[in-house]
């Protein structure tokens, strides 16, 4: 009871002295940021408070641990609804900031609804929001399963996810308020940065004690995927934002690297923010969810770890084709040009892996439509794997370069290759987690993959037709050396492939609609009487003994 | 150490040693004695359905 209060006076100090900070402000959004964390606080003191568990204080008492023979999977379902709401809210911006770029007007004249503020509001909600909270759901599922442990530090496992929606909400509001450090992929600011830092090193925590606790001797492949994916994110976000703020008391910070040596850390960050968040990750997803819904064991378990250890050593070389044809040193360009052509290599390696992993089982395909999802993902992994070393080479790239080539080319990435793994993940843990015997409908999970792979086909179709056309009207030279096409002309030009694209996202927000729809039903314990995904033919005159007929 | 003798050793020794790290390690599953071991890994995910 003693440490009940003492919790509770901590919650609500900390959520004074956040007033504090709020009332010392030197900017606007600071003291709005710094209200929000007060608020958090004072939540944390009404759970606290009203949902003490007091059996867990009774169990102190006698010294009762908690019960080891049940996984911990509360932190999971939050994670599993914290995937879909945020996933609704960072496609619905993608879609809104698509149709901008079609019809200008959208913007609505309003600061706050720019296209320059909503577009890191959609990339960092789908990524770090949508993309974040599937891998922190699952990384919790998968370590306790193949450790065949409960989870280490229950409370930390909490404050890793609370902690974590309260910088995703930082980050977002802060980008609204025009809070930013301008760094791809790596926006918020100081103070958000130091809160991602400590909630990570829990994280960190969290999945190594369990790790360390685990009652089996051989530590499962996609446990190697998520750990790198920790370490290395850590390591990413310590470096790249490194920055001194203006006032302890402000959201303005500046960068410790300037030029050239700037560009070329946030590079490094950015392409292995994709190598290790955006691809190690959801590989760990992989090698576990697609055995295991396939019922056979991945196809080759060294092959696994060849892919694993060649992602390690090459990935974090490739950044610098970001910068083909810039500043940087060209040595540097043509070293992450190599780089990224030699990873083709493993990408494809770990793609045979997981599609093989079917073999004997290929009809399954034809069955059961959350295989089917995985199948596709893995398909866009490959074929996001071949594209990106192809654009990486400095001949494509000085074409493809700064045009929609490469907006296609990550969304065919992250729409095909991240979303479809992850919609299939959720699919198959939500009837797991909350006890249901099967989704509400299977037919729907079908509707969807439909929807979606549709979709991402006009993307990524329109964004490839869109980003050549671009390049070559950019490139083009008349007799008499001039430019043939304005910039605006090139603008102009892309409008039709605008409204495909935006069509394309309008198919993909729809299919995770139904999603929303089928995984909602499916918490409220309904199950549609729907006609199975196969029918194996039967016929009833058929199936009876041949009856022996009298000689004539 | 100058920027200049970190880039030689870098891509001389360091380069030699990472290479020999990685071949090291992609080569380890393969010897003869972990066969038995790669196969229990891989099929380790179906001992436990659910309650571990």
């Amino acid at each position: 009871m003693d440490t009940l209060v003492a919790k509770a006076g901590g919650w609500l100090g900390l959520a004074f002295l956040a007033l504090v900070m709020a009332a010392m402000a030197v900017d606007a959004p600071f003291a709005v940021h710094m209200i929000i964390v007060a608020f958090a606080c004072l939540l944390m003191l009404w759970a606290t408070v009203s949902r003490a568990d007091y059996e867990a204080i009774a169990r102190g008492l006698l010294k009762m641990p908690a019960d080891e023979g049940v996984y911990d999977d509360d932190p999971i379902r939050w994670g599993v609804i914290a995937t879909l709401f945020w996933g609704l809210a960072g496609m619905a911006a993608g879609l809104f900031i698509a149709l901008q770029l079609a019809f200008p007007a959208l913007n609505l004249g309003f600061e706050y609804t720019t296209f320059g503020r909503l577009r890191p509001l959609h990339t960092s909600a789908v990524i770090f929001a949508f993309g974040g909270n599937a891998l922190i759901a699952t990384s919790y599922y998968v370590v306790q399963r193949t450790c065949r442990a409960r989870l280490a530090f229950p409370t930390l496992a909490r404050f890793v996810f609370w902690g974590y929606q309260l910088f995703i909400v930082l980050a977002a509001t802060g980008y609204l308020m025009g809070v930013t450090e301008a760094k791809e992929y790596a926006e918020p600011e100081w103070y958000v940065d130091l809160w991602l830092t400590i909630v990570w090193v829990a994280y960190l925590i969290v999945f190594l004690g369990t790790i360390v606790k685990r009652r089996e001797p051989h530590i499962y492949v996609a446990n190697w995927f998520y750990l790198s994916f920790i370490i290395t994110i850590a390591m990413l976000h310590l470096v790249n934002n490194l920055s001194m703020p203006a006032s302890l008391f402000g959201s303005k910070s500046y960068a410790a690297f300037a030029g050239v040596q700037d560009a070329l850390t946030q590079w490094w960050y950015g392409h292995n923010a994709v190598g290790f968040f955006l691809t190690a990750g959801f590989l760990a997803m992989m090698y576990y969810f697609v055995p295991k819904q396939a019922e056979r064991p991945v196809y080759s378990y060294r092959l696994s770890i060849i892919h694993f250890w060649s992602l390690i050593f090459l990935y974090i070389w490739a950044g610098p084709h970001h910068l083909h044809y810039t500043a940087l040193p060209d040595w540097a360009q043509t070293l992450g040009m190599v780089f990224s052509v030699i990873l083709w290599m493993p990408s494809w390696g770990g793609m045979i892996n997981g599609l093989m992993t079917l073999n004997g089982a290929w009809d399954k395909i034809r069955t059961d439509p959350i295989i089917r999802m995985m199948v596709m993902a893995l398909a866009f992994y490959g074929m996001s794997t071949f594209e990106g070393p192809m654009m990486s080479i400095k001949w494509v790239n000085s074409m493809s370069h700064y045009t929609d080539w490469t907006i296609g080319h990550v969304h065919s990435g992250a729409l095909g290759w991240n979303g479809m793994i992850t919609f299939a993940c959720v699919y198959y843990l939500v009837p797991r987690l909350w006890g249901r015997p099967r989704l509400y409908s299977l037919r729907m999970v079908n509707w969807h993959f439909w929807l979606a792979t549709v979709g991402i086909v006009f993307y990524a179709a329109s964004m490839w037709v869109a980003g050549i056309m671009q390049g070559l009207m950019w490139r083009e030279y008349g007799a008499d050396g001039y430019l043939v096409y304005s910039f605006a002309e090139s603008v102009s030009a892309m409008h039709p492939m605008y409204l495909i694209r935006a069509a394309g996202g309008a198919m993909y927000l729809a299919g995770f609609l139904i999603m929303v729809f089928n995984v909602w039903a499916t918490l409220g314990g309904r199950v549609r009487t729907e006609k199975p995904m196969t029918e194996t033919p039967y016929n009833a005159a058929a199936d009876r003994p041949l009856a022996p007929v009298p000689a004539e | 150490m100058s920027y200049d003798e970190l880039r030689h050793f870098a891509d001389s020794w360091g380069l030699l040693a990472m290479a020999l790290l990685f071949l090291t390690l992609i080569a380890w599953p393969f010897r003869p004695s972990a066969r038995a071991r790669n196969d229990e890994a891989a099929n380790m995910i179906f001992k436990d359905d659910e309650h571990g």
